[in-house]
């Protein structure tokens, strides 16, 4: 792992203040970018720690839909009792994914911007547009029968990693901007998820996962 | 690059470190404490071998820093033990040979006693039918909530066996 400054965050300005050095990371469970940190994927010199930041909140909208915090971890919103009863979909997404172990420690921020889990983006022998744009595709000629059939391009063939946003996404939810630096309009620096009200339906959506 | 002064309370002691920032709370607990219960697999967080409770939750020791856990209450395998007396959940591992070789054990211990917890917080899994109802901890249940842990020795059956015993009540 490369060396990098440790910094706790106090205030979700000083967190954005802080993070302006383009090789500045926010970590909140760390289960993605610590294990990348590990193969030298990820480089940061400056690591803010953003769970001392009160984004880790459940809360009901007043259009009777939900408004989950960035550091929710996958856990706690699966376990979400108001989740379980109007969103059950959401919850076995997120149970489908990973261990027990991990889901403790993963956020819904977190969860959302994730890299691809594409073996190839692992592989630093191999080229990868997503890791090193403009270097190729290693997966469109190699083992990828668990890359995605729908959506791909020539460019880049990887699944979508995450559970949970296929299941956010089928629910018409919203990701929540909080907070934008002016130095770098439109990078996400802070999320927060919308859970639009649950319609009734005469089937009951459920997961299957078949990977 | 500096070192970061850290606190870690570790199985109701606590410990002052000095740490460099990359340094896991598994490399901690192993190079800096003394704690070896604790073991290294993977390093990738697809093991479990590396499994300790944090504030009551299990977590993979190997994929965040120790920095990370200052005022943490971090409780590993060697924390288990009350009084000199095997944890109940230890006692039932030896019971049902719940093991073979031993390398994934404590972190399998650690990881079944909080999926008890969880389960008696009523959180669900992914071999729960409706997981709007509090599920009935069936053999399937527990093995679902086992699936972080990985045994080389496929000690499985024993270790499920194990599990029932404890969560039934079973002999100390």
């Amino acid at each position: 792992m490369k060396p990098f400054r440790y910094e706790r965050a106090r205030s979700l300005a000083s967190a954005c203040a802080s993070a302006t050095e383009p090789t500045a990371k926010f970590i909140a469970g760390g289960t993605n970018l610590l294990d990348l940190m590990k193969l030298q994927i990820e480089t940061p010199t400056h690591l803010v720690d953003i769970n001392p930041l009160s984004l880790g909140d459940i809360e009901e909208t007043a259009e009777g839909g939900l408004r989950i915090g960035a550091l929710v971890t996958n856990s706690a919103l699966a376990a979400d009792m108001g989740v379980r009863r109007r969103y059950p979909l959401l919850s076995q997404a997120i149970l489908a994914g990973a261990s027990t172990q991990l889901r403790n420690k993963a956020t819904t921020g977190g969860n959302l911007l994730q890299r691809t889990r594409c073996p190839y983006f692992y592989d630093t022998t191999k080229p990868c547009n997503k890791r090193v744009p403009g270097s190729g595709c290693a997966a469109l000629g190699g083992i990828n029968r668990m890359n995605a059939v729908l959506g791909v391009s020539d460019d880049c063939i990887a699944a979508h990693p995450s559970d949970m946003a296929v299941a956010m996404s089928a629910l018409d939810a919203r990701a929540l901007k909080q907070l934008r630096l002016t130095a770098q309009p439109g990078r996400f620096r802070s999320t927060r998820s919308i859970v639009p009200p649950a319609t009734p339906r005469i089937l009951k959506p459920c997961w299957r996962r078949v990977n | 690059m500096h070192n970061e002064n850290v606190a870690l309370t570790v199985n109701g002691r606590r410990h002052a470190l000095d740490l460099d920032p990359r340094v896991t709370l598994l490399d901690a607990l192993r190079e800096h404490l003394g704690l070896t219960g604790t073991k290294k697999g993977c390093d990738q967080g697809q093991c479990g071998a590396c499994t300790v409770i944090v504030n009551g939750q299990r977590i993979n020791s190997c994929l965040t820093l120790a920095v990370m856990h200052a005022g943490d209450e971090i409780t590993t395998i060697e924390g288990l033990e009350e009084d000199g007396d095997l944890h109940p959940m230890q006692a039932a591992f030896v019971r049902h040979d719940g093991l073979q070789c031993g390398y994934c054990t404590p972190g399998q211990i650690c990881s079944a006693v909080a999926l008890l917890a969880e389960h008696k917080a009523g959180w669900p899994s992914y071999a729960t039918a409706d997981v709007a109802t509090a599920p009935v901890l069936t053999d399937v249940e527990i093995a679902e909530r086992m699936s972080g842990n990985i045994c080389r020795c496929s000690a499985y059956p024993n270790i499920v066996s194990a599990i029932r015993d404890v969560a039934e009540g079973g002999r100390r």
